[in-house]
């Protein structure tokens, strides 16, 4: 047992029983977290990353969602068997997530300090009044100006709804902050007003971090380490160093030979060649194999996770094998 | 928002005067008049004559609307001419038994359709939403004096717990407002259960369940106060169907309100006062539609931004 981990998810399935068939969303995903720590989830549209995201929360819609797993601990804390009055205390409090879309998070039928102060007032043991005068202070932090608290969101732009966005998930400290593409909706400059202000207000609060984001250069500039999704499961996780200049799996290779210049903060994750496979019908074992430069028979087996070094895993079963590797160099 | 409700109070006076106008010749259109039905048998054509002046309903159509709409300006809405009093005083007179029903009626509805609404929609697609459909279909197509007999027929006639007309008494009321509450709670649950539908998956009620806020609070405080802004348009026109529909309901329970008092205005050709008592109509109406739109300014802020500019 890792005391230091504020994430511990292990073998986490989510399936989505629709009127299609079932989507498997997730498939049997690893994921730890150390204290402190800020992690980049990133991988194409659709590889599960809101999914596994809102699992930690356990807000994934039910129906059609079914969420199984083995073990998922938020900060010791058994997520998956907890009672749902326990659960609300935590959501919020121990772990609050930033939505993909600022533009629709917000309700509009009450003031942007109404719904900062819901926030304290829920978790902390203080006055309407006393969380209503605590909501105008993070509005203050996040760059408002607190004579605005009572102004609604449709007087807010996309960028300021983002602050309050933000404001509301840190508003009682969580130990853990999910940010799901807090920036794609917004326009450049304002992007990188909103990182860094989730950079100065995690390490105000040492906050640990997941930032699921399509973009590498973001994750270069604010996490420590990086986690790879592809359909529905982690492939590659490691530092920062590891998964960018001791890349392991295929997937990951391709992402990279895809990008130039990784300092292009522009720049975005491009497809490789090939499709996305369908989530309502993977091939079995290695889910990337119908794409990939290296494969052969043993892929089709059930895959898990080979660790590399202490930090950095892979899942691919090729490097079972001794010797193997990919055509990437490794940079030192 | 003060100036926009002045601007509709002012809109109200051309939509009252064209209503008076309508009114009035459609009832010179209608056979029969209150002279020959006031008369004696054996009344000579002079007399029919002095007493048609003494009425007031002498010269032609037009003259006779242009003394009217003159004292009307002049807030004088005449004198009933069957019963011999003020028409207002009349009206007044058979106000609070309409509102009383009305309201109750409301009352009723919105206690049956809020919770079955907002049960169907967070039960989508179970046994609960399947009948809250069926129930809010019958009680659309259902007409609501059928529903009246029939609630006579159960609970005055079979089992005789509720008289099966009159006023004075609670016991009374209850039978008419719920057949006019009923009536309206149909279109209530099916707004409610569809407005509730699609904000249920709106965005903002993960951000509030992302909180911590309890699903109990996030369905009744964040869920509808949203949802209100379509129920509060609808619960516009419920009221003014409340208020026609008493037309109906008044007769079939024998309830003195102003719908029974329009109905037999007409009937014995009572121009003043059937024409007094659909101006006082219109005017309550759009009065309730003048509540609603600032009502509607109170739940969403967007709209209130507009009347303000
Ligand atoms: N409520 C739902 N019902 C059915 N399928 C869903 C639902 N939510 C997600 N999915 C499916 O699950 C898969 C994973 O979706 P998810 O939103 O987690 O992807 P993502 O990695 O966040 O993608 P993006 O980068 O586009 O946000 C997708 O195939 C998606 O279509
Ligand atoms: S397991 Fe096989 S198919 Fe999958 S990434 Fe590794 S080499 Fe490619
Ligand atoms: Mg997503």
């Amino acid at each position: 047992m890792d005391n230091n981990l504020i994430l511990d998810i292990e073998n986490l399935v989510v399936r989505f029983e629709t009127d299609d068939g079932t989507v498997r969303a997730v498939n049997g995903l690893n994921l730890q977290l150390e204290k402190g720590h800020a992690v980049g989830l990133v991988g194409e549209t659709g590889a599960g990353k809101t999914t596994t995201a809102l699992s930690i929360l356990r807000l994934v819609p039910d129906p059609p969602g079914v969420v199984e797993c083995e073990k998922l601990l938020l900060d010791g804390q058994d997520i998956i068997n907890m009672p749902i009055k326990d659960l609300e205390k935590i959501r919020g409090k121990d772990v609050s997530m930033i939505f993909q879309d600022p533009m629709t998070a917000l309700n509009p039928v009450f003031t942007v300090g109404e719904q900062i102060a819901e926030s304290i007032f829920l978790h902390e043991d203080v006055s309407k009044a006393e969380a209503y005068k605590r909501a105008l202070d993070m509005l203050e932090l996040v760059g408002i100006p607190a004579e605005r608290a009572n102004e609604y969101p449709h007087q807010f732009s996309g960028g300021m709804k983002q602050r309050v966005i933000i404001a509301i998930a840190l508003a009682c400290h969580p130990k853990l902050l999910i940010a799901d593409e807090p920036t794609t909706a917004l326009d450049v400059t304002i992007q990188a007003q909103m990182l860094d202000l989730i950079r100065s207000l995690r390490e105000k609060y040492s906050t640990s971090l997941i930032m699921i984001t399509h973009d590498l250069g973001i994750v270069a500039e604010i996490c420590d380490e990086v986690a790879v999704m592809y359909a529905g499961n982690v492939i590659e996780k490691g530092t920062l160093e590891d998964v960018f200049n001791r890349t392991k799996h295929p997937y990951t290779e391709g992402l990279f030979n895809s990008i130039p210049n990784l300092n292009d903060r522009k720049v975005m994750l491009t497809p490789i060649k090939g499709f996305t496979p369908d989530p309502t019908n993977l091939p079995p074992g290695c889910a990337f194999e119908p794409r990939c430069p290296y494969a052969c028979e043993n892929c089709l087996k059930e895959q898990k996770d080979i660790y590399i070094s202490d930090t950095h895993f892979v899942r691919c079963s090729r490097y079972e094998e001794d010797g193997f590797s990919i055509d990437r160099k490794e940079i030192q | 928002m003060a100036r926009y409700i002045l601007r509709r109070l002012l809109l109200m006076i051309p939509v009252l005067i064209c209503v008076s106008f309508v009114v009035f010749f459609l009832m010179d259109l209608a056979p029969g008049d209150i002279v020959s039905q006031m008369a004696p048998a054996d009344a000579t054509p002079e007399q029919i004559e002095m007493l048609r002046e003494e009425l007031g309903l002498n010269g032609t159509v037009l003259q006779r609307y242009g003394r009217y709409l003159w004292n009307l300006l002049h807030g004088d809405m005449g004198t009933s001419l069957s019963l011999k009093r003020p028409v207002i005083e009349v009206f007044v007179e058979r106000l609070p038994a309409t509102l009383k029903l009305a309201f109750a009626s409301i009352v009723i509805a919105l206690a049956i359709s809020i919770p079955l609404g907002i049960a169907a929609a967070t039960h989508h697609r179970t046994w609960l939403d399947g009948s809250s459909v069926v129930l809010s279909m019958l009680s659309v197509s259902m007409p609501a004096f059928w529903l009246g007999l029939l609630l006579i027929f159960a609970f005055s006639y079979r089992i005789k717990i509720f008289p099966s007309g009159g006023s004075g008494t609670f016991k009374h009321l209850i039978l008419p407002a719920l057949t006019l509450g009923t009536e309206q709670a149909g279109n209530l649950t099916r707004i409610t259960r569809s407005s509730m539908l699609d904000v249920i998956r709106q965005d903002y009620l993960r951000t509030a369940r992302a909180k911590g806020v309890s699903e109990k609070y996030v369905i009744r405080k964040h869920a509808l106060k949203n949802a209100l802004i379509p129920i509060i348009t609808v619960l516009g026109s419920t009221l003014g169907n409340a208020f026609g529909g008493a037309v109906a309901i008044e007769t079939v329970f024998a309830w003195p309100g102003i719908g029974r008092l329009t109905v037999a205005a007409i009937n014995s050709r009572d121009m003043t006062l059937a024409t007094g008592c659909i101006i006082m109509f219109t005017l309550m109406l759009n009065m309730t539609l003048l509540v609603v739109d600032i009502a509607y300014a109170y739940v969403d802020p967007r709209v209130k931004a507009r009347y303000s500019k």
